[in-house]
């Protein structure tokens, strides 16, 4: 078995960071492999998002007084930042899933045995669910279209909505990533991942107008980072419902989102790195 | 100037379970060690701490010339781990699986697909090589996963348990494959609960228990600190029993062990199947009628019995059990 022996042609050492960049990719492409032959959860991920719109704008639409009016057609204008928001932060548990996965198989172990970047099994998974959340937002805008939303703004301020919108995602995943290093089984991390989303996402302005609030209440859904990426968005749509309130974030919602979303990938980012080093199996 | 594998005084501590109490190890270049222990004795955390997975509370290691604890990316270079179970991505391809590994062991492209090529054919994989690694037997995902390992061929390989729960068919092929690669000049430290294995393998044997290794040396050497073979003779008659146990002592090289009741007879003996031959030869000769004849060799539980006074026992399985398990454990009784 010569082969067994022979000199294996390696890169010469590479700068971290351009070593880090490689190896995250070359992750981030094997979580990409892998969504693709399991079609089943991308489809599963589609439909959660539609649902939400259909049940939403035609079970909630005609009751909701958004700006001083009832017109379902304005509730399905509001609501769409909402549910783009709420969308792109499901994919935390995605994310937390296929980590814990990882580690319950072995795999991360296999990993942490190479001679790789630390943070790259992390960068790469959170990058995938990028792509992952990205497909899933772009067809949603689609049926949104269809069901009656528009846009009233540039296409510079529709695509810098967006992009807010994928930050966030990406923000949350690497939540996400800390939950699954944290958890031991695969589905503790898809019920931890979806559990605290239900508070961040509903004490917030994204399905309702949260000046109609108690005024605690109001105070926590207006510096909801959540809520800062949803009235960001809605004033780059130009849609109705922009929240009169003056608290910082509301005032500054472009600002604000994009800060919290920098501040949640710094934090998280480390956080779970470090678990990852010591990440016993 | 310390082996491939050197370890020093390796202590880890899991809350209050002290998992390894001083772990000594120094495995000279191109030799095998068989780390040999029952479940929980302290030979995954030892792999683990010796391929920088696991920090150790104290003591030094040092693989390939590394210092474990002070460059573990170095370390990480010259290694391959297989472990206990197939470490593969089971949605990639057997191919894609070790391309990948070859891209994280930082090879170029072309050479990783090369590499991945040369060793799916190597495993006897060709044939699977493009489908998901899912559709696999455990036999060749476990082939896959030394593969994986062995993808820079590494100087120094670390294999935990790579037999357990394979039938014979895939254990003997990758009995033969590590053969090959160590008849290459790897070193290798393999951990096993089969004294059967590390016999087949191992230059040298270390018994672990406890956290610490309790033995060491070749095979023979544990066996004949076991008391090495022995012949068992179940005797048709229990008058007969005075008379065997006479012939016994003819050929034996210890005190004869008798168990009435099972008007069974047992005594350590050298010299394999030639002997027993004789022996039946003699008991015939005699007159004695036999149910039952057999040449023993010593297991896992006898080399633990006479190294530690206690029979090797699946410590992980009752060390996980919950308390209130135990108690209905104990009630059942």
């Amino acid at each position: 078995m010569s082969a067994v022996t022979d000199a294996v042609p390696v890169n010469p050492p590479a700068h971290p960071v351009v070593q880090s960049v490689r190896d995250s990719l070359v992750i981030a492409k094997r979580n990409l492999i892998r969504m693709s032959r399991i079609p089943e959860m991308v489809i599963f991920g589609l439909i959660q998002p539609i649902m939400f719109v259909v049940l939403f704008s035609y079970v909630f639409g005609g009751s909701m007084n958004i700006g001083g009016t009832t017109d379902p057609s304005v509730y399905r204008e509001f609501l769409m930042a909402g549910i783009f928001a709420q969308t792109v932060t499901f994919a935390t548990a995605g994310a937390g899933a296929g980590i814990a996965d990882d580690m319950h198989k072995g795999l991360i172990d296999r990993f942490r045995s190479l001679p790789m970047a630390r943070g790259a099994v992390l960068t790469g998974r959170t990058l995938a669910d990028l792509v992952q959340t990205a497909l899933t937002v772009f067809v949603l805008a689609i049926v949104a279209l269809l069901v009656g939303w528009r846009t009233h703004t540039s296409v510079g301020e529709v695509l810098a909505a967006f992009a807010l919108l994928l930050l966030l995602g990406y923000a949350f995943t690497w939540v996400g990533a800390l939950i699954g290093l944290s958890v031991r089984t695969p589905e503790a991390a898809t019920s931890g991942g979806l559990i605290w989303l239900f508070p961040v996402t509903f004490i917030s302005n994204a399905f309702v107008d949260s000046s109609r609030m108690t005024p605690w209440l109001q105070h926590v859904a207006d510096w909801n980072p959540f809520s800062a990426t949803v009235q960001a968005c809605r004033k780059l749509f130009g849609n109705p419902g922009v929240s009169p309130s003056d608290a910082w974030p509301m005032v500054h919602p472009v600002w604000a989102s994009l800060i919290y979303s920098v501040l949640i990938v710094l934090i998280f980012r480390t956080l779970a790195v470090r678990k990852y080093r010591s990440a016993a199996a | 100037m310390p082996g491939a594998i050197y370890a020093e005084g390796l202590v880890k501590t899991f809350g209050d379970v002290k998992a390894l109490d001083g772990v000594d190890l120094d495995v000279p270049e191109g030799t095998v060690l068989g780390l040999l222990g029952p479940n929980g004795a302290g030979k995954t955390t030892t792999v683990r701490c010796l391929t920088t997975l696991l920090r150790p509370d104290r003591g030094r290691a040092v693989v390939a010339g590394v210092d474990v604890l002070k460059h573990p990316n170095d370390v990480r270079r010259s290694i391959g781990l297989s472990g206990q179970f197939a470490a593969v991505d089971e949605y990639l391809t057997g191919r894609e699986n070790l391309q990948m590994v070859g891209r994280l062991y930082q090879m170029r492209a072309k050479a990783a697909k090369a590499r991945a090529a040369e060793l799916l054919e190597q495993f006897d994989l060709a044939d699977a090589a493009d489908r998901p690694a899912k559709t696999y037997s455990g036999g060749m995902r476990r082939r896959l996963d030394l593969a994986a390992a062995l993808v820079v061929s590494p100087p120094v390989m670390f294999m935990d348990e790579p037999t357990t729960g394979l039938d014979p068919r895939n254990r003997q092929l990758l009995w033969d494959v590590i053969k090959r690669l160590v008849s290459g000049g790897t070193t290798l430290l393999l951990t096993t609960q089969y004294l059967e294995e590390a016999d087949h393998l191992a230059h040298d044997i270390a018994v672990v228990d406890h956290g610490r290794v309790i033995a060491r040396g070749t095979s023979d050497q544990l066996k004949a600190r076991t008391g090495g073979e022995r012949v068992e003779v179940v005797v048709h008659e229990r008058d007969d029993m005075p008379a065997a146990s006479e012939v016994l002592r003819g050929f034996g090289k210890g005190d004869t062990t008798v168990e009435e009741h099972m008007r069974k007879l047992t005594v350590p003996v050298t010299g394999g199947a030639k002997l027993l031959a004789e022996v039946i030869r003699e008991l015939d000769t005699r007159g004695i009628e036999i149910d039952d004849i057999g040449l023993r060799r010593p297991t896992l539980d006898d080399v633990f019995l006479s190294l530690t006074g206690h029979v090797a026992e699946a410590k992980d399985a009752s060390d996980e059990q919950e308390p209130g398990q135990k108690a209905a454990k104990e009630a059942a009784k």
